[in-house]
Parts: C-alpha cells; sequence; structure tokens
C-alpha cells in the first residue's frame, strides 16, 4: 500500500498524458488507421527512421569500443583508485546534456578550437567544416552516452571472479585468449544493459541533433517536434507510438537475448 | 608493456569525456566578445553579464523554484514506495516496478509532447505547477532507485526485532529504518533535483514565456548566437552538478560502509 500514492501520481500525471497523446494518432471516436497508413506510405518518414537507426548504431558501437577497455582497466584498479577514477566518468555523466553540447559548439565551430588547431599545425590551409556534420553529432552524442555504457559493464567486470582468470591461464591461456573466453562472455550482462540503454537513449535524441547535428542528418525526435510545432497531432502521435514501440521492442529484445536487465541511473 | 597500454588507452578514454568540460572554463574567462581559445585575456565580464542580466537570474531563480518542489515531492512519494517494492509482496509488483521506472526508459520528446497536449487544455502551460508535476515524473526514479539500494543494506531482522520488542510499525519505521536509510533518501534527493535544474525538454513545450527555466533560456540563446555568456553559465552548472554529485557520491558511500558493517 506504501507504493500506491506514487502509482496514482504517475498513473495521473505521466500514463494519462502520455496514453492520451498517442491515443491521438488513432483519433478516438473515428478509430482510424490513417495515421498509421500517411506514416507508412511518408518517404520522409522512412528516410528519417533509416538516419535515426544509422546514427544510434554508429554510436552505440563506438561507445561498446570505447567502453570496454575503459571499464576493464577501471574494473582492474584497487578499489580505492577506482572510486576516484568512477567519478571522473560520473562528473560528465551528470552534467547537463546541453551544457556537454554547447561545450561540442565551441570545440567545433569555425574558428573553434579545433579549427584553430588543425590549422595551427598546418594539418589544414583554411579552417574545415566540422559544426552541423554527422561526424560532430556523433562524437557529441557518444561523449553523451559514453557514460552509460561504462557504469554497466564496470558493474559486471567488478563483480566478475577473477580467479576464474588465473585458472584459464595457469591453464595455458593467453591474457588475450582469457580475455576473449573467459572476461568477455561473464561481463555479457553489462554489455546487454549498457548496448540496450545507449543504444534507446540514442534514438530518442533530440538536444544534441538539434545543435551540433547537420540539417539535413533529421532524427526521429527532431521530426516529430517539427510536426507537434506545425500541430499536426495524428502524425505527431503516430511517429511518437512507432518511436516508443521500437524503444521497448529493443529493450524486451536485448534482455531477453545478453539477460540483462537496464535499470538506469544504478551503479 | 600491454599493462601500459592499456593505461595509455583508458586516460585517453577518460581525458575524452573530461576535456570538452574543462576547455568551458577557459572560454568563460575571456576578455574578448565571441568564443576564441586561447582568449586573448582574461576578465569576469561574462560571469558580470550573467549576473547584471535580470533574464538570466530570472530563469536561474525559477529552475530552483521549480527543482525544490520536485525534490520534496519526490521525496515524499519515492521513499515509501521503495519501502513498499523492497518488504512488501503484492499481486502485480514486477508491473509496479516497471512503471515506476518507465520514465527513464521512453524517448524525452515522447514525455514533453505528451504533457504538453494534456496541460494545454487545462491552460497550464507557461505555470510552474506544470513543470513541477512532469518533471517530478522524470527524477522520481532517482528516489526510488537510491533508496531501494539503501534498504538492501539494511537486514530486515532489525526492524523484527524492534517490533517484538514492542516498538509500534511507525515507531520502528521512525527509530530504526528511516535513520539507516537517509543516506540513500538524500542521495535520491541530490539525483532529483539535478534531473529537474537540468531538464530542457519539457521546459521547451510547458514553460512557456513566463516559466523560463535556465536550460530553457541557455537553448534560446545558443541558438541565436554562442557569446561566452552561455561559457560563463555552464562553468557555473559544472561546478553546481559536479558539488551536488560529490555529495552523493559520498552518501552512496556511506550507504556501503553500512553494508559491510551489517553482514
Amino acid at each position: 500500500m506504501l507504493v500506491l500514492p506514487l502509482l496514482v501520481f504517475l498513473l495521473v500525471f505521466f500514463v494519462y498524458p502520455v496514453g492520451a497523446m498517442l491515443l491521438r494518432s488513432i483519433e478516438p471516436g473515428t478509430w482510424s488507421l490513417a495515421a498509421y497508413r500517411d506514416l507508412l506510405a511518408s518517404g520522409v518518414f522512412w528516410r528519417v527512421m533509416e538516419i535515426t537507426l544509422e546514427i544510434a548504431l554508429i554510436v552505440t558501437v563506438c561507445c561498446l569500443l570505447l567502453a570496454y577497455p575503459l571499464a576493464l582497466w577501471l574494473a582492474r584498479l584497487p578499489q580505492a583508485v577506482a572510486n576516484f577514477a568512477l567519478i571522473l566518468v560520473l562528473v560528465p555523466f551528470w552534467t547537463s546534456v546541453l551544457v556537454r553540447s554547447y561545450a561540442w559548439m565551441a570545440l567545433l565551430e569555425r574558428h573553434g578550437i579545433v579549427n584553430n588547431l588543425l590549422v595551427g599545425l598546418g594539418l589544414f590551409d583554411t579552417p574545415v567544416k566540422l559544426l552541423n556534420t554527422r561526424l560532430a553529432v556523433c562524437l557529441a552524442m557518444m561523449h553523451v552516452l559514453l557514460p552509460f555504457m561504462v557504469l554497466p559493464i564496470y558493474a559486471s567486470l567488478r563483480s566478475l571472479d577473477w580467479r576464474l582468470v588465473r585458472a584459464a591461464q595457469s591453464l595455458g591461456a593467453t591474457p588475450w585468449g582469457a580475455l576473449r573466453q573467459v572476461v568477455l562472455p561473464l561481463s555479457r550482462p553489462g554489455i546487454g544493459a549498457g548496448v540496450t540503454l545507449v543504444f534507446t537513449l540514442a534514438i530518442g535524441f533530440y538536444i544534441t541533433p538539434v545543435l551540433v547535428g547537420a540539417s539535413s542528418d533529421v532524427m526521429i525526435s527532431v521530426l516529430i517536434n517539427d510536426e507537434v510545432g506545425q500541430l499536426a497531432w495524428p502524425s505527431a502521435s503516430a511517429m511518437a507510438a512507432v518511436l516508443l514501440a521500437l524503444v521497448l521492442l529493443v529493450t524486451a529484445g536485448l534482455a531477453r537475448l545478453t539477460g540483462a536487465r537496464a535499470v538506469p541511473g544504478t551503479i | 608493456m600491454a599493462r601500459f597500454g592499456h593505461s595509455t588507452l583508458a586516460i585517453l578514454i577518460l581525458l575524452f569525456l573530461l576535456l570538452p568540460l574543462i576547455i568551458v572554463l577557459p572560454l568563460s574567462l575571456s576578455s574578448g566578445s565571441y568564443l576564441s581559445f586561447p582568449p586573448p585575456g582574461f576578465s569576469l565580464r561574462w560571469y558580470r553579464s550573467f549576473f547584471d542580466s535580470r533574464s538570466w537570474t530570472d530563469a536561474a531563480l525559477m529552475s530552483v523554484q521549480v527543482a525544490l518542489p520536485v525534490t520534496l515531492l519526490s521525496i515524499l512519494l519515492g521513499t515509501p514506495a521503495a519501502i513498499g517494492l523492497a518488504r512488501g509482496a503484492f499481486i502485480g509488483k514486477r508491473m509496479v516496478q516497471a512503471l515506476v521506472l518507465s520514465p527513464v526508459i521512453v524517448p524525452g520528446i515522447i514525455v514533453a509532447i505528451g504533457a504538453y497536449f494534456v496541460y494545454a487544455r487545462f491552460g497550464l502551460v507557461g505555470h510552474p505547477v506544470a513543470l513541477v508535476l512532469a518533471h517530478t515524473c522524470l527524477a522520481v526514479p532517482f528516489v526510488v532507485i537510491n533508496v531501494g539500494a539503501g534498504l538492501h543494506a539494511v537486514d530486515p531482522q532489525l526492524e523484527r526485532a524492534a517490533l517484538s520488542l514492542g516498538a509500534s510499525p511507525l515507531g520502528t519505521f521512525r527509530q530504526i529504518t528511516l535513520p539507516l536509510i537517509a543516506p540513500g533518501i538524500l542521495a535520491g534527493a541530490v539525483f532529483a533535483f539535478i534531473t529537474s535544474f537540468d531538464e530542457l525538454l519539457v521546459a521547451l513545450f510547458l514553460s512557456g514565456s513566463a516559466a523560463v527555466t535556465l536550460p530553457r533560456r541557455m537553448f534560446d540563446e545558443i541558438r541565436f548566437d554562442i557569446d561566452p555568456t552561455i561559457a560563463a553559465v555552464s562553468t557555473l552548472l559544472i561546478i553546481t552538478t559536479t558539488g551536488l554529485m560529490l555529495l552523493a557520491e559520498l552518501l552512496r558511500r556511506r550507504i556501503q560502509q553500512r553494508r559491510i558493517l551489517g553482514t
């Protein structure tokens, strides 16, 4: 019964608004699927979905490639040192996405730090267009989402029984072989949680693509926002329903595949 | 040698995470009138331009005015819920658990336009109350998670012992459970506060022209030009978040120490 107040609060102020908005896509009263038919017939929608999934996939793979070595290094440090190093991961984690996107704007703009460096080193004669490109949005999103990958992988590596690794090595496994055959499989729940979190958050991204992305790289959240701006509610809510379904499907699918439970905000 | 290479790689990845934040500081201290690196000279003029501008300070004040009730509401709703989820056994517990955590998983744009869709009908757009209600949904999972972690460390037998020695359920909660989970509540409160204070997407739809929060004000400004005032605000935000984060981290350590003592 202690859960009741929160349950009622969330039903009224979370489930009801989101549900009412989503229902708008089938126009209660007429129960028409026209909005979904239009959506599936719309070239813009498919193109935007393609861009969104492409960017989300690039960001997820790059995050995994960067997060694993970092998490592994952190997990092998003495606990006290690791706790300090973890704070270095948590500070960017809790810094606002807006501030981090702004930092990337300052880094990548025409007369920004990176361009000054490139020209100063003589690699380019004139500043290069870096801001508002695919590269910029991928870098900035990786920066925002990397901690979401590092933390669950770190947690699963920390709780791993490292004697198994020593056992494998004493039985003749090379360090690389022990990593591939023992550590990697045992950290699968952490990898699963990290991949789920990063991918589902990435497909719903709005702030970073708007600020540092290319104007041609429209992601689904940005398109939904534009539709709401034009008061095209049925189409906006149909897209929202597709996005939500995708997020839930990916979360459930990956959880089943990896045995991971994605609970964000916990270490 | 391999170990040395691994450390170098890990430190480079840490730098990738930290450098973009660190770089904002010298930018905010620049004496020049637009972003340039290295800055032509140092001054505090952009901090002055922040504190001298009513629209900036009003926005900062609005953010605090929204984040404090969000924090309070999240504690009041989240703490009992966490206890109920940890100690109680009821039908549909897993569903309730999923519902409580779902605001973190549902994409921000969906939460934002859902809230806009409903609150616009009640004329609540531009009213801080709308922001408080919507932000609480996003913030409350962090209280539930942190209090839940705290409860996990408390041995239920302590509570049973108190009850069997004649304490009332409320007395047991006040004298045994509450002191033990206090660090978890405080850590959850810090995260709830940051969640609301930094939130942009819901604010874009619900703040209208009367309830402009700091992130909303920053976003409007950034889209037109990126003068160093934003760098100054960003620096202040980074310092605030880091301070609060360290506080929450210290509290979390206390929970962990308790756990070691408890076992």
